[in-house]
């Protein structure tokens, strides 16, 4: 009861924020100011996302699965480079600076890099790109998860002489899981971003990123905008998956001291 | 690291119930814990210089000096945590290494170490489960420590859920889990508050009058010191040495909270200044 009413709580102010946004926007757009081919208002998008609504869906979709597919891709070998780096020095000092080189360059621009690899006819330009993308924030908070160890309890299991393994089994592994969390929530809405702009540069006419160019070339903008209210819904949908499964996967996080 | 790969869980948990009684088929004198002309370097740095201690069976013995005078490296040289440069360290007649791998000793440290991510009971079983103890045996032996440490109605919750002194409280139930012959103590009290360090005291006299167990216990508080202990070991820094050894004579049967207040406490308590004084006096 009392986390309901706090979330509930926590949830008023934005969305108050948010709906005066929308209503000082719309009065804008009513009294002139903005011309409607510049900026439709809101209701003009609404009317525009109720008539394409079933294709807003399916492209939602498709980016979705391409965001989902290139997330899991990621986020498994950034988990399996991590455990390998956390073990092996060498891998990890060769892997580090990598990961910090990966970092700085935007991945999204190796997206028309690969949509003339792989033709216009596959998602897997997309999925790549994604699986790029969320490779780093995973790869470098489990890394970090990994490696942080309170040296109390490196001290503990090496008092109960434990094996590396049991230690890692005990200490490190469930020590680790709220980094790789923090990077899966980073990785989740930096998911669908690039899903949708690697769309941006061709191939497949199936995504919402490909909807959007379409609709903005042919000046359709309160349909342009349609698709960008769906791109900003599946990258909240993703994050909020992702924070769920955090919660899941580390109650005790929760238990506080409330 | 490669050490601890040897012979994991090699004993049965739960060891042998020995708590006070003589090693089976040794004698009968075998002291609880014998350091003998160790000396440790960090570097340029002399932690630990020519230290001679055999502490009995039984015994509560602190270690008390300035800080960086070489406690907590004392205390870790025991508990094969650390080796010495020079000198030999045995443990209830074995080599420290061999008493660690026989988990012959359970530790507390200042911080008291729970993972978060167990409940308390959890971490009470944490030793007994890496050890292959089964759980029905696991469950119950904590139930046992838990009410010990008076927090038998805490055993679901979570670490985060506990003060200070409560967690304090499970990492003692827990350094207790293998029904050890020997507690070493790095200051497991110093970052609680006065009250519930008091309490925490007497709750370890209670502790070790149940169980028989050796305690070496570092402190750098003297009243706690001379309250717990039957000698107290001061030590000096750089290098760090044995300075004086004070007998505390306050009746080894019931030490309750009535002991502060008596002349012969605050004897002890002074001649433990005197000594911890003299430590720093310039040479
Ligand atoms: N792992 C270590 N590496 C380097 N120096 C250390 C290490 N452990 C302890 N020392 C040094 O040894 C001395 C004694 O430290 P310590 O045993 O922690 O003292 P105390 O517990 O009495 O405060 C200090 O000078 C400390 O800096
Ligand atoms: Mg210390």
């Amino acid at each position: 009861m009392r986390r309901a009413r706090g979330s509930g709580a926590l949830l008023l102010a934005p969305v108050v924020v948010a709906l005066a946004f929308l209503a000082a926007w719309e009065a804008l757009v009513r009294v002139g100011r903005v011309a409607p081919f510049v900026l439709p208002s809101p209701t003009a998008v609404l009317a525009s996302l109720r008539e394409v609504g079933a294709q807003v869906l399916a492209a939602a979709g498709a980016t979705g699965l391409n965001a989902l597919v290139g997330l899991v891709a990621g986020t498994a070998l950034a988990l399996l480079a991590a455990s390998l780096a956390a073990r092996v020095r060498v891998l990890r000092e060769a892997l580090v600076p990598l990961a910090a080189a990966a970092a700085a360059i935007p991945i999204v621009a190796l997206a028309p890099v690969f949509a003339t690899m792989y033709g216009a006819t596959s998602e897997l330009p997309r999925r790549l790109v994604v699986t790029l993308v969320v490779f780093v924030p995973v790869f470098v908070n489990a890394l970090r998860g990994l490696l942080t160890v309170d040296p109390v309890h490196a001290e503990l299991m090496r008092s109960y002489a434990a094996s590396g393994w049991a230690t890692t089994r005990w200490v490190r592994l469930p020590g680790a899981l709220p980094f790789v969390f923090t990077g899966l929530r980073l990785a989740a809405s930096a998911a669908v971003i690039s899903a949708v702009v690697a769309e941006y540069f061709g191939g497949l006419q199936t995504g919402l990123g490909s909807r959007i160019t379409s609709a903005a070339a042919n000046s359709a903008y309160p349909r342009a905008w349609a698709y960008v209210v769906a791109a900003c819904a599946l990258g909240l949908l993703f994050y909020a998956a992702a924070l769920a499964l955090e919660r899941a996967a580390t109650p005790w996080r929760r238990a506080g001291t409330g | 690291m490669s050490s601890t790969r040897t012979t994991p869980g090699a004993t049965p948990a739960g060891g042998p119930g020995t708590a006070a009684a003589p090693a089976p088929g040794g004698p009968a004198a075998t002291p609880a814990v014998e350091v003998r002309g160790v000396v440790r370097r960090f570097g340029a740095v002399t932690a630990l210089d020519g230290i001679d201690l055999v502490i009995e069976r039984g015994e509560l013995v602190s270690l008390i000096g300035p800080s960086g005078c070489g406690k907590s490296t004392l205390l870790r040289v025991v508990a094969d945590l650390v080796e010495p440069t020079e000198g030999e360290v045995r443990v209830g007649g074995k080599s420290a290494h061999r008493a660690r791998l026989d988990q012959d000793y359970g530790i507390a440290f200042q911080a008291a170490g729970l993972l978060e991510w167990r409940t308390v009971a959890g971490n009470v079983e944490l030793p007994l489960q890496l050890h292959g103890v089964g759980r029905a045996a696991r469950r119950e032996r904590a139930r046992e420590l838990l009410d010990l440490v008076g927090l038998a109605d805490f055993a679901r919750h979570r670490p985060s859920q506990l003060s200070g002194g409560m967690q304090q409280r499970v990492a003692i139930a827990r350094a207790l889990a293998e029904r050890p012959s020997l507690l070493l103590m790095d200051e497991p009290f110093g970052a609680l508050d006065e009250m519930t360090r008091e309490r925490l005291q007497a709750e370890l006299l209670a502790v070790r009058a149940a169980t028989g167990c050796t305690v070496v216990f570092v402190t750098h508080s003297v009243p706690e010191a001379v309250f717990l202990s039957d000698r107290v070991v001061v030590m000096s820094a750089r290098p760090g040495r044995v300075a004086a050894v004070v007998p505390v004579r306050l009746g080894t049967a019931e030490r309750d909270d009535a002991v502060r207040a008596t002349p012969a406490f605050a004897a002890s308590v002074v001649q433990v200044r005197a000594a911890l004084r003299a430590t720093e006096a310039p040479r």
